[in-house]
């Protein structure tokens, strides 16, 4: 009898997990511990072992967690004043863009407080800057530099790992900036995103990582050059200084030069015209400012200077995202390159200067 | 016995500045071995020349079977290196900085806390595990290097300047535990210093270094036998009496036999050289002969002699040069 009882028992218990959703989850939880446990056993490459600390490092920082305050924050006042003038963007009929409700998001603002997008473009590079101005010469002077050079890593996995982790802080923020810009969207519209909404959101993420990982890029590379990190700092962000605020002038200053005497013939208006963009388009920061406008607002067709042929009968209207992204394209090729170049130039640099402070 | 470190020829040069000049050095398994030098002498070159950070322009540097230029990541693999700037994260704990190095070096884990955790106990750091490194002292960060060179289980340790900084106590114990540890696990020890009192206590061997060159190596009785014309001892008597006049008596007395190198008098100081260790010599003789002692004082040099009078050699060969 108890014998039969135990045996009851124990039969119960299996018929129990198996028919206990809560027990079978708990089960699952236990075993995925044990297994973050085994996980831990395991060996990490060395250099994903030095994007870990990068990475935690740049998020324990100060400067870090102040400058998210200071993007969250503005982006969140953007927020407010579009959804505020979000209702008139999108009544206005004329507009070949008043369809897409997300963009008008990112982009319309009622002139108290530029959009989203105008302020990553000014704050973005300040970021990338305060993610890279010390990356190298504070390691040197700390003298942790010879200590870890020491360790059986190749030279450039540090290097490597330093941008990684920054690429990687950079990337998580600005893609949960943007997926949570979409989700209050989503809330407080009650419309959902078109696929191509989004996807020209996602492009307008991924393109500003890349220009902020230029200036990242750019910062390390101070970085490696000077000793003293503030140096390095003041020169990111003078020659950011330069681009955004001088060197428009400095431009409309040889525009002036150079403006052809009598400007009637066509021909050397539009020479002289495409001269002017060229040297307008070497600057990032207008490369970036182009492509965003192009991405945000589908009815852009052209940013080079159109003729009246190219013009005559065309309906203004939007343009799907594959001419948009062709029409950037350009754009993006320019800023990829001068990312790689900083970077390759950093890692010349790096591997050819004497470890030792 | 195959040399687990060996220097051939090596040569850096900084423009027309010889940092290291023809090096040749060998060292074996299991010695604690004093690179001494002032400032500038190119100890930290040769260093970092051994493990594969700077590239010699000359030479070749063996490290356990391993050529350092040309298979840095073998040779760091089994040497631990203590840089004389440590170097650790001040903004985090002493145990996260040891993980790291240990992570780093391709140990996992939950086997780089256990081990961590017992080196921190074994250099006494046991209670400040957790503590951030900027609040420790000169004397725990270099207790924690200690730990951190050899956390990867190294063959080799080289330690720069490990003794800079910290109190007269505090290096005796650290030299303590670095000896220590040497003869328990099988180290061979590095240690590249300019204070030569507390390299003496520990060293079974040093070399001198002098404006990139290595003047002189050696055990220490060796060198001051090499250096000192052969006559590593001093006697110093002081008799009851002035017997400035009696000089040539004495002389005669005591140069009977042949250890005796040389005795000079300044009314009752009297003081003699010799190779080997015949105090207890001297004082039966002079007893014997009726002095009266009152003083009597063996000299033995030390390395601050050796290394003064290679200085005062290398000065005098400049002063010809120049």
């Amino acid at each position: 009898m108890i014998f039969t009882n135990v045996i009851l028992k124990i039969q119960m218990k299996t018929i129990d997990k198996l028919h206990n959703p809560i027990s079978f989850i708990k089960e699952q939880i236990a075993s995925s511990l044990l297994q973050t446990k085994t996980s831990k056993q395991e060996k990490i490459h060395p250099f994903w072992v030095m994007v870990q600390k990068e990475t935690a490092d740049h998020i324990r920082s100060w400067r870090f967690i102040i400058l998210l305050t200071l993007i969250v924050l503005t982006c969140f006042g953007a927020l407010y004043t579009s959804i505020g003038s979000l209702q008139e963007a999108l009544s206005n009929t004329k507009d070949p863009n008043h369809a897409f409700a997300f963009l008008k998001l990112l982009t319309a603002t009622d002139g108290t407080l530029p959009p989203y997008h105008v302020f990553i473009g000014f704050l973005g590079p300040l970021l990338g800057i305060s993610l890279g101005f010390d990356a190298i010469n504070s390691e040197m002077n700390n003298g942790s530099l010879v200590r870890i050079m020491a360790q059986p890593v190749h030279r450039d996995y540090l290097i490597n790992a330093k941008f990684t982790a920054a690429l990687i802080t950079i990337s998580m923020l600005f893609f949960s900036l943007s997926l949570l810009f979409v989700g209050c969207g989503i809330l407080v519209t009650g419309l959902t995103p078109s696929p191509e909404e989004f996807l020209r959101i996602l492009a307008f993420t991924v393109l500003s990582i890349l220009y902020v990982s230029f200036w990242l890029n750019l910062s390390i590379l101070f970085s490696v050059k000077f000793r003293q990190a503030a140096t390095s700092a003041l020169t990111s962000i003078a020659v950011w200084l330069f681009f955004t605020v001088f060197y428009q002038f400095a431009v409309n200053i040889i525009a002036r030069a150079l403006i052809p005497a009598n400007g009637v013939d066509p021909m050397k208006m539009l020479g002289y015209k495409k001269l002017i963009m060229g040297l307008m388009h070497i600057v990032p920061s207008q490369l970036f400012n182009d492509a965003t406008t192009t991405l945000l607002v589908p009815s852009v067709r052209s940013l080079g200077p159109l003729s009246y042929s190219q013009m005559y009968g065309a309906i203004p209207s939007a343009l799907p995202l594959k001419e948009s992204l062709l029409i950037v394209w350009p754009q993006l090729t320019g800023l990829i390159a001068a990312t790689v170049l900083c970077f390759a130039i950093t890692y010349y640099l790096f591997m050819r200067r004497e470890i030792r402070a | 016995m195959e040399p687990i470190i060996k220097l051939n020829n090596l040569t850096k040069q900084y423009g027309t500045f010889k940092a290291v000049d023809a090096l040749n050095l060998e060292i074996y398994k299991g010695e604690i071995f004093g690179l001494l030098g002032p400032n500038g002498a190119g100890k930290s070159t040769t260093i970092m020349m051994m493990l594969g950070l700077t590239e010699p322009h000359f030479g070749s540097a063996l490290v356990c079977g391993y050529n350092a230029t040309e298979n840095p990541i073998e040779v760091k693999k089994r040497v631990g290196y203590l840089p004389d700037t440590l170097g650790f994260y001040d903004n985090r704990t002493g145990l996260e900085n040891l993980l790291y190095i240990a992570r780093l070096n391709g140990i996992s884990e939950d086997i780089a806390i256990q081990k961590a955790t017992e080196l921190l106990t074994r250099v006494g750091l046991e209670k400040d595990i957790h503590k951030k490194v900027g609040t420790y002292s000169r004397g725990m960060k270099q207790r924690l290097g200690l730990a951190d060179v050899l956390i990867k289980n190294p063959e080799i340790i080289v330690l720069d300047e490990p003794t800079l900084g910290i109190d007269p106590k505090g290096v005796r114990s650290f030299l303590k535990l670095i000896h220590q540890l040497s003869r328990e696990e099988q180290l061979t020890v590095l240690l590249s210093s300019h204070h030569l009192h507390q390299v003496q206590q520990v060293c079974d061997r040093v070399g001198i270094f002098v404006n990139g060159k290595l003047i002189a190596e050696g055990d220490i009785p060796t060198l001051s036998k090499k250096l000192l014309d052969e006559a590593p001892y001093t006697v110093e008597i002081r008799l009851q009496e002035n017997h400035q006049e009696n000089l040539i008596a004495i002389q005669n007395l005591l140069k009977q036999t042949q250890d005796i190198k040389n005795v000079t008098i300044e009314q009752d100081y009297l003081s003699i050289t010799c190779t080997k260790d015949i105090t207890a010599y001297i004082a039966k003789t002079l007893i014997n002969a009726g002095f009266n002692l009152v003083h009597l004082h063996k000299k033995e040099f030390g390395l601050d002699d050796i290394y003064q009078r290679y200085f005062e050699n290398t000065d005098e060969n400049y002063r010809q040069t120049a």
